[in-house]
């Protein structure tokens, strides 16, 4: 018993420093948060064929996560927890479960900043490498390790990391994917150089070093069959098929780098970034060993009252994941970013045929022009008025064959060659677009767009590199708003899409009254009446109802969801059709 | 052994309540690494207003909630500034895609107000922001001390009400 005692003084004493510190710690502290939750009942449904079996019984989706970041001073720690009970429609069920897929501890001293545990880079426009999350998409591909930005000198900034890539829930163990190692610089050469510290001419130079390493177990084998004939003595034609097993000798280290530039001078910016990457056999590619290769620059030119924008991009076997075999949807274990040239359009029909970026190969251009025709001129009116006029364009790469005996990407050889910026003949997308913004009075604004998009079905969505399946479509919009006083509002949509292939012609209509800050109440319907199956010339329609409550939002809707992409940032997921009820809940702290 | 660590776990929680009780803000600006408009680099910590108000929102160039709100916002900033002496910082969370397309709408809507590039997120996630547009109400010291998620027709004139009450030192409680 006295031993007890002595041994309880011991660790109270023991323990008092570290409470009392403790207490010190928490109370400069502060934890911060968000939360999102995301539920949907889904009911069945005769016009869209659901029935409880095509839902699998899983009556009811629940995505959601909360975040929580504690900060005191210059040190950081965060937790993402999430939970996917079933996972919506759309969403891999191989998300199914709960978890912390997310945890950080970050630390300040002078100019460098440590992270390990989970933590999201990018280097450059993300051409090598980029970790980055979207919880619409459900896509997540943090980085867990170890990450550094340190500052050495005024207007440089290098940044290193070491990590495993996140993979739904699946833990890193024995080498189930491969370990990526990334250095990069930023020299900006105004801040640098103090001579060129009051120089209208800015120049930034920037490059990177991406490493992959991956333990290769089993190089997988494959088989190639060359076909040949021989005549025998009596003059008979006999086939043969010569049938060879080949050892794939893929490498165990995949390097990339990449080089980049910003130039600005007075209204002027200029970006270029070029990337390579070394061999790398994977599932995206059809294990061929050609080296990848891209370029992006973007060019600007603006003034109040004007913008202009050009913008390049051209990618060769550009697909980087830190697991070779994987490939498909949803997009996992990517390394880098290639973004898709197209510009994100908000409205609804708009996005019907979105583009998403073809990592095997394609060119692609986009130009845009915003100009205000200024306030109180004749054509601009009292409040002045918008236009704005954007252009984009993916194509294919021209890709040749090394000799006749190799057809294109074929596994285990060079796959094929291309000459650096070629455009191939096959048009993957084009957009053309208008929008009008004008404000008539206090009371009454109106936005007008056209469209005119050609979607090349067969390679956006299914990798078939042909042009037999080309959608041609026209899309309008008009946009109203009109305010009764300053707290309710009502806005109405009407959209138009005409298209005579796919699924023909569609209309919608969106009416949304709003009392501001609190309530909306919106009621929508899109039609596909052109359907050329009469069956499915159905009503997509939505009751919808929110409320905010400062950080605190609630969002009900009820209806049909249509079938389709759902893209960010140029990477998409596809979403089935559904019937049902959808409650979103979103909060800060 | 438990009651002591149940009593070191009670204090620990009650010095973490008790810290949150203390001040009205509901936190500090975080420092984070993110860039100007331009790209150069640009840390949090230099966001100020000679100790007036500050407005922060979050927005992207595709998201239709948020170019009304600037657009809004962009109508009535002059008299804002000259009546309260607030400054608004719009942060664009573009990412490679369309980042560099920001400048030059920015410009091409001759948008008045300052504006932040962040590509990465990196700013989003720091401050807990779910969806764009995110809206945040800053006191002179660097204290967040107001948010809303959302836009709705109308939003901005709560936004300069609730500067006007940091202003006069009133309490924002709903």
């Amino acid at each position: 018993m006295k031993q007890k005692i002595s041994s309880v003084t011991i660790l109270l004493l023991m323990l008092f420093p570290t409470i009392s510190f403790a207490q010190d710690f928490l109370s400069g502290g502060k934890v911060t948060g968000n939360v999102q939750l995301d539920a949907q009942f889904y009911s069945e449904d005769d016009k869209l064929g659901i029935t409880d079996s095509t839902l699998n019984y899983k009556k009811f989706g629940m995505n959601g996560f909360a975040n929580f970041i504690y900060t005191n001073g210059n040190f950081t720690a965060g937790a993402r927890f999430e939970g996917y009970l079933n996972p919506m429609l759309g969403f891999d069920p191989r998300y199914e479960g709960v978890g912390v897929p997310y945890w950080f501890a970050k630390y300040k001293v002078g100019s460098l900043e440590m992270t390990a545990g989970h933590f999201y880079e990018q280097f450059g426009s993300g051409l090598i490498l980029r970790g980055w999350e979207e919880w619409t998409l459900g896509y997540d591909n943090n980085f867990y390790g170890f990450n550094a930005r340190f500052s050495p000198y005024k207007g440089i900034m290098l940044k290193g990391l070491v990590g495993v890539q996140r993979y739904f829930w699946e833990p890193y163990e024995n080498s189930n994917r491969g370990i990526v190692r990334g250095f990069d610089g930023d020299f900006y050469f105004n801040d640098m150089i103090d001579g060129m510290s009051e120089s209208k001419t800015k120049l930034t130079l920037g490059g990177s070093f991406v490493s992959k390493y991956e333990k290769i177990q089993n190089s997988p084998t494959y088989t190639v069959d060359s076909n040949y004939y021989t005549i025998n003595d009596f003059g008979d034609t006999i086939n043969w098929v010569n049938q060879k097993t080949y050892q794939l000798n893929l490498p165990h280290n995949v390097g990339s780098w990449a080089a980049r530039a910003n130039i600005a001078h007075g209204g002027i910016n200029f970006y270029v970034e070029y990337a390579e990457k070394g061999n790398d056999p994977n599932a995206t590619n059809d294990y061929i060993y050609k080296k990848g290769q891209a370029i992006y620059s973007t060019l600007s030119y603006s003034r109040k009252g004007l913008g202009l924008f050009l913008s390049t991009k051209w990618i060769d076997n550009m697909s980087y994941k830190s697991k070779l075999t994987e490939s498909g949807n949803p997009a996992m274990l990517d390394i880098n970013y290639l973004p898709a040239i197209s510009k994100e359009h908000p409205y609804s029909l708009a996005t019907m045929y979105p583009y998403a970026t073809k990592p095997n190969g394609e060119f692609g251009l986009q130009g845009q022009i915003v100009y205000t025709i200024p306030k109180k001129s004749k054509l601009g009116g009292k409040y002045g008025t918008s236009i704005t006029v954007n252009y984009s364009l993916a194509k294919s790469i021209e890709k040749d064959t090394i000799t006749s005996s190799i057809t294109g990407d074929m596994t285990g050889t060079d796959g094929y060659t291309t000459s650096f910026f070629s455009i191939g003949d096959l048009m993957y997308y084009q957009d053309i677009n208008v929008m009008i913004e004008k404000k008539f009075s206090k009371k009454v604004k109106a936005k007008v767009a056209y469209y005119n998009q050609t979607y090349n079905k067969n390679v956006i969505e299914d990798d078939i590199f042909d042009d037999h399946h080309m959608v041609y479509s026209n899309i309008g919009v008009l946009d109203l708003t009109y305010k009764f006083d300053r707290r309710n509002s009502l806005r109405m949509e009407l959209q138009g899409l005409w298209t005579k292939e796919d699924k023909g012609d569609w209309a919608a209509f969106l009416l949304e009254y709003n009392v501001s800050p609190k309530w909306f109440f919106s009621i929508q319907d899109e039609f596909n009446y052109g359907n050329p199956d009469n069956d499915m010339q159905i009503h997509y329609y939505n009751l919808s109802f929110g409320y905010n409550q400062g950080s605190n939002r609630f969002a009900l809707r009820y209806g049909r969801q249509r079938e389709g992409l759902l893209c960010v940032g140029g990477v998409c997921r596809y979403v089935p059709a559904s019937t049902g009820l959808t409650l979103t809940i979103t909060s800060s702290f | 052994m438990k009651k002591i660590l149940f009593l070191t776990l009670a204090m620990l929680a009650f010095g973490a309540v008790y810290s949150q009780s203390e001040t009205k803000a509901l936190f500090k600006l975080p420092s984070v690494d993110i860039k100007d408009l331009n790209g150069d680099p640009f840390n949090t910590e230099n966001i100020s207003n000679d100790g007036n108000p500050i407005i922060m929102t979050f927005w992207a160039t595709w998201c239709k909630p948020c170019m009304k709100e600037h657009d809004a916002i962009n109508d009535v900033y002059e008299e804002w500034v000259e009546e309260t002496g607030v400054k608004m910082y719009a942060v664009s969370i573009d990412n490679a895609r369309s980042s560099k397309q920001v400048l030059p709408t920015v410009n091409g809507r001759s948008w008045e107000f300052e504006v932040l590039l962040d590509p990465n997120s990196d700013l989003k996630r720091a401050m807990n922001v779910n969806v764009p547009p995110h809206t945040f109400i800053i006191n002179g010291n660097g204290d967040v001390v107001w948010q809303h998620v959302g836009y709705l027709e109308g939003d901005e004139l709560e936004y300069i009400e609730i500067v006007e009450k940091v202003i006069n030192g009133e309490s924002l409680d709903h």
